[in-house]
């Protein structure tokens, strides 16, 4: 996995709240066996005119203008500033592949689903929580000042924006050491075999049934 | 505190180490896998050089890309195919049970679990696939995961996880006439919101969840994820031992009564606490209708589209309006004066024998509306096909026009080749109305199968309470 430390990176606003996974990623993507190469899908529904298929050339699409991705402003963007309810739906961790994909380093929004949140750590994307107040603030910041860019630092746990202002977020000491460091859960897990063998004599004995 | 909640007992006895930080290690009793969230898992692990900790607690099938006529001819969409042929390949080189699309018990990975059996009380279930939550209604610890989760629990056996709240939402009393679990499902999620649930495992309870079957509780922990909870449950009771006994992959002899001692222990005790509790009178439940984008967004047959005007906040009303604009209603239209194009009555929430009698029994002696395009019936497996044709469910359907299709999620999602165009308005009894779910500029509203079947054959919402 890649590593995430620090980002001074361009911020897009999406400004609606339950954004859903079919959203992010509609299902004729998912018929892929890759890990990789969902960027140009991202949002496809919303961001070209046409229907999109597995297999077109999506730079001879006609592109919806209005959508806030594709505004001159915000291309390059790698911060996603999002609304309550980011990635419900669907568990496709084709939705943090998309969006990784596409660019984004870091999400902010005021809440999140729960499988969509564990995807994205697994996947070098970091999904912080801010108050809605303060996600309040930050769209009225990006939307009134062109360029505007904001400081990521995990290691701190802080947000800092043009003006200064900084943002604490919380962030889950575990999946915090492992995104700094680049770790995939396997590898981790697998330092553990000893007490899931010691686990699994116990739980076959008590319920064998299970492994029958 | 000695008083647990099923969640708690379920945890506990699945924790194989505990960091003092939260996070745990889960031990998994039961992995289902299908084609789209598995590919990338094995190839995965074929990279690392590892191999699955216990293929035996593996069954794999086929179900969002397969369609749904004509199988004998095969999957015509190259890419589908080769995602379900990736599977069958990885299935074979690591021994996986996999039950192929034309074998007669493929279906869809939900309804074929409990089906066989593969899904039994007290166990932890996991399956890329977030409907996962369906299988709580065994008293299961059952959560959808993804795909790199799926990797490392085929790797591992283990998830890494932090325990959820505990939410208590029990309904008591009676449901009315025409109101099933799904507008039990529908109704609780229009109460707490589709991220009411964010954070918490839900434990349904209370006489109106009692008194219903295996599949009414099936329905209604396959939506717990609908209304933001990864995992729903329902304790085991002698509907649900009633419901393992014999199949094929429940325990046999001595083991089952061992089994039946354990799972009658499955229960929150008297007095556990839960973090949140949401209650609910079954009596007040009407068929539900949902009228936008979101499975929040609902409301009885007998009310009207809200306006926008009477939004709380300035993101609900952009949320509302952008809403109907998509789905193409006027605000305060009676929700019985909406026509609809198309009926899709199927998929891991209602796809199961209860649901294709429900829709047989409205049907009957009846006709689809003229305005209606297409209704169609998919079961949930191979096997609730032939127990439904068994009981002649299929002739009625077709006599009344529906078409009655071969299993698996179809227009759920609409993977395969089944899809509403755009603008195609669609009286569904799957679990998710977002835009495009269906469909490109597809236009779904969520209800109950009895609720289908009669707007069917009416070619706009009726009130199958009143009928």
């Amino acid at each position: 996995m890649r590593k995430f430390s620090l980002l001074d990176g361009l911020v897009v606003p999406l400004d609606r709240a339950n954004v859903d996974t079919d959203a992010i990623i509609p299902k004729q993507f998912l018929k892929s066996i890759k890990r990789s190469g969902f960027g140009p899908n991202a949002f496809d529904e919303w961001r070209y005119l046409d229907h999109g298929e597995p297999g077109m050339d999506n730079s001879k699409r006609s592109l919806n203008k209005d959508f806030v991705l594709n505004q001159p402003r915000y291309q390059g963007a790698q911060i996603l500033l999002a609304r309550e309810n980011f990635g419900c739906g669907s568990s496709r961790e084709h939705a943090p592949w998309a969006l990784e994909d596409y660019g984004f380093r870091v999400i902010i929004a005021p809440s999140y689903a729960d499988i969509f949140f564990n995807n994205c750590f697994k996947n070098g994307l970091l999904p912080i929580k801010l108050a809605a107040d303060k996600v309040d603030a930050l769209f009225k910041s990006v939307e009134a000042n062109n360029g505007y860019k904001l400081k990521v630092d995990l290691e701190k746990q802080a947000i800092t924006a043009p003006d200064g202002t900084e943002y604490k977020f919380e962030v889950d000491a575990f999946r915090k050491h492992c995104l700094l460091n680049g770790l995939d859960d396997i590898g981790l897990t697998l330092e553990h075999v000893d007490e899931i063998k010691a686990f699994e004599t116990k739980h076959r004995a008590a319920q064998p049934w299970l492994f029958a | 505190m000695s008083e647990k909640t099923l969640y708690d007992k379920l945890w506990d006895s699945h924790v194989v180490r505990q960091d003092a930080n939260g996070t745990a290690l889960i031990y998994i009793d039961r992995q289902l896998v299908h084609e789209v969230t598995s590919p990338q898992a094995f190839e995965g692990l074929k990279l690392a050089q590892r191999k699955p900790w216990r293929t035996a607690s593996m069954l794999a099938v086929p179900d969002h890309n397969v369609p749904t006529t004509n199988r004998a001819a095969g999957i015509a969409d190259p890419i589908s195919r080769l995602q379900v042929e990736t599977l069958d390949a990885n299935c074979a080189e690591y021994g996986v049970v996999e039950f192929k699309m034309n074998d007669i018990r493929q279906g869809i990975v939900h309804v074929i679990g409990p089906e066989q059996g593969a899904t039994l009380p007290g166990m932890t279930v996991v399956c890329g696939d977030s409907h996962t939550s369906t299988h709580g209604a065994f008293a299961a610890l059952a959560h959808g995961i993804g795909t790199s989760e799926v990797e490392h629990v085929m790797a591992t056996q283990c998830l890494v996880a932090k325990k959820s709240k505990a939410m208590l939402v029990k309904v008591e009393g009676t449901l009315g006439k025409g109101v099933t679990a799904k507008d039990i499902a529908l109704a609780v999620i229009g109460k707490i919101g589709t991220a009411g649930g964010t954070g918490y495992a839900i434990e349904f309870a209370g006489l109106a969840i009692r008194a219903l079957s295996m599949e009414g509780r099936m329905t209604l922990c396959n939506m717990a994820i609908e209304a933001g909870a990864r995992a729903g449950m329902v304790a085991a009771d002698d509907t649900t031992i009633a419901y393992v006994k014999g199949r094929p992959f429940a325990p046999k002899g001595g083991d089952w009564d061992k089994a039946v001692a354990y799972w009658k222990t499955l229960h929150s005790d008297a007095g556990a606490k839960f973090d949140a509790t949401v209650e609910l009178d079954a009596a007040q439940i009407k068929p539900q209708v949902t009228w936008g984008t979101s499975p929040e967004m609902v409301v009885a047959v007998d009310g009207r589209v809200p306006d926008p005007a009477s939004a709380t906040d300035a993101v609900k009303r952009g949320d509302w309006e952008r809403a109907l604009a998509y789905m193409g209603l006027k605000a305060n239209t009676p929700i019985t004066e909406i026509k609809i194009d198309k009926v899709f009555i199927g998929s891991c929430t209602n796809g199961r024998i209860e649901d294709m009698r429900a829709a047989a029994a409205m049907a009957k002696g009846k006709k689809v509306a003229a305005n209606v395009k297409l209704a169609m019936v998919v079961p949930g497996s191979g096997l609730v096909k032939q127990q439904a044709e068994h009981e002649g469910l299929d002739k009625i359907l077709v006599a009344a026009g529906f078409e009655w299709r071969d299993p698996g999620c179809s227009m759920c999602l609409a993977m395969n080749d089944d899809r509403l165009a755009p603008g195609e308005r669609c009286a569904a009894t799957s679990n998710r109305n977002f835009e495009g779910r269906q469909g490109q500029g597809g236009r779904t509203h969520l209800v109950s199968p009895e609720m289908a079947a009669a707007a069917a054959i009416a070619g706009h919402f009726v009130d199958v309470s009143k009928e």
